[in-house]
């Protein structure tokens, strides 16, 4: 029988909309969704059948049967591994109370179950991994404009300049984004790239700085500098919405063009030419605040400088520029329900909220669990649920981690394959494919705002299950049932939808219903209740950070120079990886097997080190090293070398990636407690490693 | 006379390889054989920014293909249109196809042990639709190219 389903992608967590056609409960052609995207999807998306065929993921629920990471399981039964967690937990909650047990997830749009679930069960300890990517970014958003980095959307396809602070999109791809930077570059816009190395992004950009590891800031201040000097800013907006740019024109003197160029490794002339260009083009410039930025010491001040830079364009809630995602309300439609239950009032064990009061207290900072682990201040932690989240991979140092959890009782990985830290947790709870499974309808906003639901395109072959029957089967054997009162996602969606007066049915024309007709644009002329700040204003100086006894304005502070014969290790991510969600992917992997290491051709060549050449790498207290081939190019900064993230796993289980490659976390031995105070992201580009040409390349063989 | 080409816009083209993997999963390919590939040079310093030039190449559909000669089975024909294709019925997997064509071109699917190459997804475009690759491209870089339309 054949059948076209509308659904979600769910190869990585950009969630691209797509189409799936389905003959004998076999994924035939998936594309993405025609209405939105034309057709368009990634290599990711198009392995999605060979995921769902891959048998080198969990098929059952799994006990550990031997030490932690010994890789010895049991399989077992989803009643036995749900009664066997719902037991655990309930002797945790009974001997040490409900906030001794942490709930980390992926985050995204479909987190307020797993959010919820946590609250009902009594503890406030939920987070995320967004410490490993954008929380510095949140953070300097909020405490500029009031709101979090995700309530601006960027116009870019009627924009005129794009400006990427190391945001490589074309290999992070968003497709919608992506599709729109395309149109815009056909439509005679400029793309201005600033990295360390040269990337598929900055192949597409008009111009491309290549600046020195950890100088974005500085770059940034030298701009911000250039168009205050020579007056090329909005300034009907500065005066109308912005309090505190007299401390901003004091504290920028220093830093002229000239300096930023000297500081960053870059031509003067660049940078100026660059501030005429947007002179002509503002507002229609974006300058993206960053998406990963956790990743120096002062990440956080350079998102809030690139911040910056768009108040100074004016761009707000301009045509080509960052425009207020509009939400139901917003065009006269009844928003979703949702289950929401409310944090317990209980201290949070990351600190965040108390020790910590100028954080977002949403999910807090995962990092600042592990101490409390260890000190059980302010309170004993016993039990950490990973759901689609791999602590091993995103955060540094796991063998560190490692320690840290041996502290708690209870370790378990919800995930559809095996994660490193699944592989070293007590029980595996298998997650099906995006193709098997419902998920809660979420709200799309952005000027034409959406619902949109991922619908269950194939019957699971295996054991698995979807994450809201995990949750609900906990809940039950929890005493939480009436938190969770559905049976199936029917009754869940229905209990969404009826509000808002539309039925599942309605998604079934185009997979997700439209809210408005055209972009619901505010006026820009009349911004006044739309920063959320405590003055209402677009606050240059934040008092929350004043409080904190933190500088809104952070003097430049020049990166330290990697130790003599040591690189700045730097990593990304590709065009046909999702990290390591899809490094085992036979498609996938068939691409890209193993990373390489990036390295400039000059550095390489006082090594003696030659395009291919096999090299170890080492982390800094020679505690891991790996060996891989040397990518020897021009286009990379002599100070840092890069590789590709989502490599180096050791799931023996996973044959086509065991060993295969190295892992960048593992070589940040000692980071994770390097983070940033004022932003809270980790700083992932802090790690030197030591680069030698390795003895296993083929010398001399002999068969015998 | 070829009534088809697939062109590749490569001011487009994010060399994402989404293509070829577009194409596997249509043809149901397992890992080994890929029926297109983009391929990009090394990159050269243009104004200041390093750039590099991506290609995309699956079959030529050659006007008299060296292939469709040497098929000891009559396996591999030609269309009216243009279109050489490789009928899996016929085909033994003797692979003498690849040996005669001067890229290559036909590869070995190991799982069922035949020739396979690119046919522009031909049952697709009988029913008006476009080849997997150009269908789905991430930036719709590629395009199916009907000729009598230039």
């Amino acid at each position: 029988m054949k059948k076209s389903v509308y659904s979600i992608c769910g190869m990585c967590t950009v969630r691209c909309p797509i189409r799936v056609e389905v003959e004998d409960n076999k994924a035939t052609w998936i594309e993405g969704n025609q209405h939105l995207l034309k057709g368009a999807l990634c290599a990711k998306g198009a392995a999605a059948a060979a995921l769902v065929a891959d048998r080198e993921r969990p098929q059952q629920p799994l006990l550990r049967d031997g030490s932690r990471g010994s890789g010895k399981w049991k399989k077992v039964s989803w009643p036995t591994a749900l009664d066997y967690i719902a037991d655990k937990l309930k002797k945790i909650k009974a001997e040490h109370g409900p906030e001794s047990v942490v709930l980390s997830s992926r985050g995204g749009p479909w987190q307020d179950m797993y959010k919820s679930f946590i609250h009902a069960f009594g503890s406030p300890n939920y987070t995320n991994h967004d410490v490993t990517c954008g929380r510095n970014t949140h953070h300097a958003s909020l405490s500029i404009n009031g709101v979090g980095r995700k309530d601006f959307a960027y116009d870019i396809k009627n924009a005129k300049h794009l400006i990427l602070f190391g945001r490589n999109m074309f290999s992070s791809l968003r497709i919608a984004e992506n599709l729109q930077t395309l149109d815009m570059l056909d439509n005679g816009g400029h793309l201005t790239y600033v990295d360390v190395r040269q990337t598929i992004t900055g192949l597409k950009a008009t111009r491309f700085m290549q600046v020195r590891p950890g100088t974005d800031y500085a770059l940034a201040l030298g701009m911000i500098h250039e168009i205050i000097k020579r007056e090329v800013y909005d300034k009907k907006f500065i005066e109308k919405y912005v309090s505190g740019f007299e401390d901003l024109c004091r504290f920028i003197e220093p830093y002229t063009a000239a300096w930023a160029a000297k500081e960053c490794g870059v031509r003067e002339k660049a940078i100026k030419n660059f501030v005429d260009e947007i002179a002509e083009e503002m507002p229609k410039v974006i300058f993206h605040p960053g998406w990963n930025l956790s990743r120096y010491g002062d990440s956080f001040y350079a998102s809030r400088a690139l911040h910056i830079l768009n108040i100074l364009m004016g761009n707000i809630e301009q045509k080509g520029g960052l425009i207020i995602p509009k939400g139901p309300g917003d065009c006269g439609h009844k928003g979703l329900r949702n289950i929401n239950i409310p944090k317990p009032d209980i201290k949070r064990a990351d600190g965040v909220g108390w020790k910590y009061p100028h954080f977002d207290k949403g999910p807090g900072l995962a990092h600042l669990f592990f101490e409390t682990m260890e000190t059980a201040d302010p309170y004993p932690l016993k039990a950490w649920i990973a759901m689609r989240h791999d602590p091993f991979s995103c955060l540094p140092d796991p063998r560190k981690q490692m320690e840290y959890f041996d502290h708690l009782e209870l370790l378990v990985s919800i995930d559809t394959h095996y994660s490193e830290f699944g592989w070293y947790s007590d029980v595996i709870l298998p997650e099906c494919t995006f193709l098997e499974r419902d998920s809660i309808i979420i709200t799309q906003k952005g000027p034409k705002p959406r619902f949109a639901v991922r619908r269950k395109a194939l019957e699971a072959e295996n054991d698995t299950k979807a994450s809201w029957e995990i949750f609900k089967g906990l809940a039950d054997r929890l005493g939480m049932e009436d938190y969770f009162p559905y049976n199936t996602m029917e009754e869940y969606w229905q209990w969404q939808l009826e509000p808002t007066g539309y039925t599942i049915e309605d998604f079934d024309e185009k997979g997700f219903i439209e809210l408005a007709d055209s972009p619901v644009m505010f006026d820009p002329e009349n911004l006044d209740d739309r920063f959320k700040t405590p003055s209402g204003k677009v606050e240059i100086i934040s008092e929350k950070l004043t409080c904190a006894g933190l500088p809104s304005l952070k003097e430049y502070q020049s990166p330290i120079q990697p130790p003599r014969g040591m690189f700045r290790l730097v990593y990304g991510r590709s065009a046909v990886h999702a990290h390591g969600h899809t490094t085992n992917n036979p498609l996938l992997n068939e691409l890209v097997p193993r990373n390489t290491l990036w390295i400039n051709t000059k550095a390489a060549e006082r090594l003696g080190i030659s395009h291919g050449d096999l090299v170890d790498v080492i982390s800094e207290d020679e505690s891991y090293s790996g060996t891989v081939p040397a990518n020897v190019v021009d286009y990379i900064h002599p100070e840092a070398v890069y590789t590709l993230h989502g490599f180096g796993k050791e799931i023996p289980l996973q044959t086509r990636t065991f060993n295969s490659g190295i892992s960048d976390q593992k070589l940040m031995v000692g980071k994770l407690n390097d983070w940033d105070k004022a932003g809270g992201g980790i700083n992932l580009c802090q790690s030197f490693v030591t680069v030698v040409k390795s003895v296993k390349n083929p010398q001399r063989r002999v068969e015998l | 006379m070829n009534k088809y080409m697939i062109y590749l816009n490569g001011k487009r083209c994010i060399g994402c390889h989404a293509c070829e993997v577009h194409c596997k999963a249509n043809k149901n390919l397992p890992v080994g054989p890929y029926l297109c590939e983009i391929d990009h040079s090394a990159m050269v310093t243009v104004k200041s920014v390093a750039k590099t030039e991506f290609k995309f190449r699956s079959c030529y559909h050659c006007e008299d293909p060296f292939c469709m000669h040497i098929c000891p089975t009559n396996a591999i024909s030609k269309r009216e249109d243009g279109i050489v294709f490789i009928d899996q019925e016929k085909c033994i997997g003797c692979m003498a196809c690849a040996g005669s064509c001067p890229w290559t071109i036909p590869q070995f699917n190991p799982e069922t042990k035949k020739a396979v190459k690119c046919d522009y997804c031909m049952d697709r475009v009988d029913t008006g639709l476009k080849p997997a690759c150009v269908t789905k491209c991430t930036t719709h870089a590629l395009k199916f190219v009907r000729m009598e339309e230039l």
